[in-house]
């Protein structure tokens, strides 16, 4: 098993020089291949650290409008999992460091084949995956392939993972794992700063993974204020919202979508450095 | 892989009565598949399942409702001019729509509200296709003084008008689902939504047979009433079992419930029937997801799907309102693999003709569901000789329909 990944290689160096991770979530072909690849090649120099790219699924159970909606304009610019993939090996060309988690959901991962599709993300250079609806109870369906592979399988904790629950969901879990600040879906209501502080501490007692924050996080101020409880914070909801802000009547791009997401990941890389 | 699988593990079964395994699958179907956020809750539903199944005063409690509040038993009724008229099979009617609210869906609705109550929940939500799950829930939650909120897809909310009614006389909030195709996908998708962010006083009460584990088996349970009564009705009436059991499919929540008492009668057929819609050779354009659909994972179990080649879900289609979803329960998946119940289709036209035929022949408007049954006895029952005993599960009434049937046939009203 490789256990220097990208991902571990990353939370090291943060570590290090002592802030946390901004990890950003974009939709892989959103709105179309084209500028998808260019806001994605972009992140690194807007200050992303970690690069989650959104598998998009027809029925995202636990998302809230705005990445569905996300998902769907992917879907309808002709977006599949063998173009999400070959999206990877495109940015993987200009970048060989950035840490990339492909997330999503199980089906469109078991309609391609567990085995394959595994195989395909490490060639494609894929670091990690985050499949929202596998849990631990079934690890052996997708999570110990992936880590035979040297992939990290990044868990979800949420604030209903109790004491009991918490050490199986972490048992199988590395790179880093990622607390829900909030029951509910992403883009939803906004995290209780102080809350968090107290589920993530629970968290670091039981494992020594670093722990990024994130459901409901829009602005630099939230994403500084939660920078303080964890290693990381994610943003997902608000970059999409701005790629649909950025959309023409018709729902094609301008020139303006790539900058606005890229604007955002800066001020938010910003307000995490200054933090 | 799937076939194979499935039948060399049911070789050495020796009952299909089993199932599902201590992580809710039914050979490769089932299990839990859903967020994090959930699995606790799924969990202490289990336990809360379980424990409620060893209370002796659950059961009771439920044979109470079923008797003085459902209006159970409900018979089981010889359609004579239906049997001469197509000169085969002795055909009986299993009248679950003579239930109160009109539909089988009443017999899981009372046992999930008495768990909810012992569970000490005080919000329930559900999702509804045709609308008789919904009027169901809003039924006991109105009974018990529960908040309820009930997820229907836009599309479904026009087709089934009256239904509508009902849920909002009955005081439940109705929340249009827009987003798909607005059927009862998307519906369930909102009311996973819905639980995932209020998961302290909300219970889901889920209406098929369908959803993560311990629902499949759950509300099997509840709806298993329809084929233990069917035994002890066909005993009394004819001395013996039936030789032929057919019933529509949509999840397969009223299927389940009179197949599974049967399932270890050798002798006896069963028949699960699912919506054809515009014909399985038409993209899209049907509802049958063991006929016309591939494995796959959705809304927190494996089953066959309706979905395309990239694991994106169809929306599918039926005219039928309560068939219209592009999954099946996990133990009817089970079942077509291991072949102990053979899976068919009607179309929206068959089952149209199926309607009209028994309407005239009986004096009985079946919802458009179970006329997706009738159609399939139709076929099958002249081909069969005159003492084969069959049971149609007849699980829904037509009122709901008439719309929607008015207008298929041109009638104005």
């Amino acid at each position: 098993m490789k256990t220097d990944t990208r991902i571990e290689q990353r939370f090291a160096k943060l570590k290090a020089e002592g802030r946390a991770a901004l990890v950003t979530f974009v939709t892989a072909g959103d709105p179309n291949y084209a500028t998808s690849l260019k806001i994605i090649s972009g992140l690194p120099g807007a200050g992303a650290d970690v690069i989650e790219i959104g598998m998009p699924f027809s029925d995202p159970m636990a998302d809230g409008p705005p990445i569905q909606a996300s998902g769907l304009r992917a879907l309808k610019a002709g977006q599949n999992m063998k173009k999400t993939l070959q999206l990877v090996r495109d940015f993987r060309n200009s970048d060989s460091e950035t840490p990339i988690v492909l997330m999503g959901y199980y089906n469109p991962i078991y309609v391609y084949g567990n085995e394959r599709f595994l195989d395909d993300a490490v060639a494609a250079g894929v670091d990690g995956l985050i499949v929202v609806d596998v849990p631990p109870e079934a690890d052996d369906e997708l999570c110990i392939p992936a880590l035979a592979r040297g992939l990290n399988f990044i868990r979800l904790a949420t604030p209903t993972t109790d004491d009991r629950r918490l050490p199986m969901v972490l048992q199988n879990t590395s790179g880093f794992v990622y607390y829900v600040s909030i029951t509910g879906i992403t883009g939803a209501a906004a995290p209780v700063a102080t809350d968090v502080g107290r589920h993530v501490a629970r968290i670091k007692q039981a494992t020594d993974l670093p722990v990024a924050i994130g459901f409901g996080v829009r602005t630099p101020q939230q994403a500084k204020d939660l920078a303080a409880h964890g290693d990381g914070v994610v943003v997902g909801s608000a970059l999409v919202n701005k790629i649909a802000a950025s959309l023409d009547a018709a729902g094609n791009p301008t020139d303006s979508t790539v900058r606005e997401v890229l604007q955002l990941v800066a001020s938010l890389s910003g307000a995490l450095k200054s933090a | 892989m799937t076939t194979s699988t499935a039948k060399s593990h049911d070789a050495k079964l020796n009952s299909y009565r089993t199932g599902p395994d201590d992580k809710g699958f039914f050979g490769l179907f089932g299990g839990r598949f859903v967020a994090e956020t959930l699995m606790p809750l799924i969990l202490e539903l289990e336990r809360a399942y379980e424990a409620a199944k060893a209370d002796p005063s659950f059961q009771a409690e439920i044979d109470y409702l079923n008797l003085h509040y459902a209006g159970r038993p409900s018979p089981l009724y010889l359609a004579e001019r239906m049997t001469n008229e197509l000169g085969g099979a002795k055909i009986y009617f299993k009248r679950d729509e003579l239930n109160h609210t009109g539909s089988h869906k009443i017999n899981n609705c009372l046992g999930q509200i008495l768990l909810a109550r012992r569970m000490g929940k005080t919000r329930i939500i559900a999702e509804t296709g045709a609308g008789q799950h919904g009027v169901a829930v809003a039924t006991v939650c109105a009974k018990y003084g529960l908040p309820c909120e009930i997820y229907m897809g836009a599309t479904d909310i026009e087709r089934q008008a009256p239904n509508v009614a009902r849920m909002m006389l009955l005081g439940a909030k109705l929340n249009s689902v827009t987003a798909g195709a607005g059927t009862l996908k998307d519906a369930m998708n909102e009311a996973l939504r819905d639980w995932v962010t209020n998961v302290t006083d909300t219970y889901y009460l889920i209406g098929t047979a369908a959803g993560p584990h311990p629902y499949p088996a759950m509300v099997r349970d509840f709806q298993s009433i329809i084929g233990k009564e069917t035994r002890e009705q066909m005993i009394a009436a004819e001395g013996r079992l039936p030789d032929t059991i057919v019933a529509c499919i949509g999840g397969g929540s009223n299927a389940i419930g009179l197949f599974h008492p049967f399932l270890d009668d050798k002798n006896t057929a069963i028949y699960g029937v699912e919506a054809g819609g515009h014909g399985l050779d038409v993209e899209n354009g049907h509802a049958a997801s063991m006929n016309g659909g591939t494995p796959g994972v959705l809304h927190g179990n494996r089953t066959y799907l309706l979905q395309n080649d990239d694991g994106q879900i169809l929306e599918g289609h039926s005219i039928s309102a309560g068939l219209d979803y592009p999954g099946v329960g996990p133990e009817h998946a089970w079942l077509k693999d291991t072949g102990r119940v053979t899976y068919v289709s009607i179309t929206d036209k068959e089952a149209l003709q199926a309607l009209q035929f028994c309407t005239r022949m009986e004096g009985i408007i079946p919802a458009l569901e179970p006329s997706h049954a009738l159609a399939q006895v139709m076929k099958l029952a002249p081909t069969l000789p005159k003492d084969n005993l069959l049971v149609m599960n007849l699980c829904g009434r037509g009122d709901k329909d008439l719309f929607t049937v008015a207008k298929a046939l041109g009638m104005k009203i």
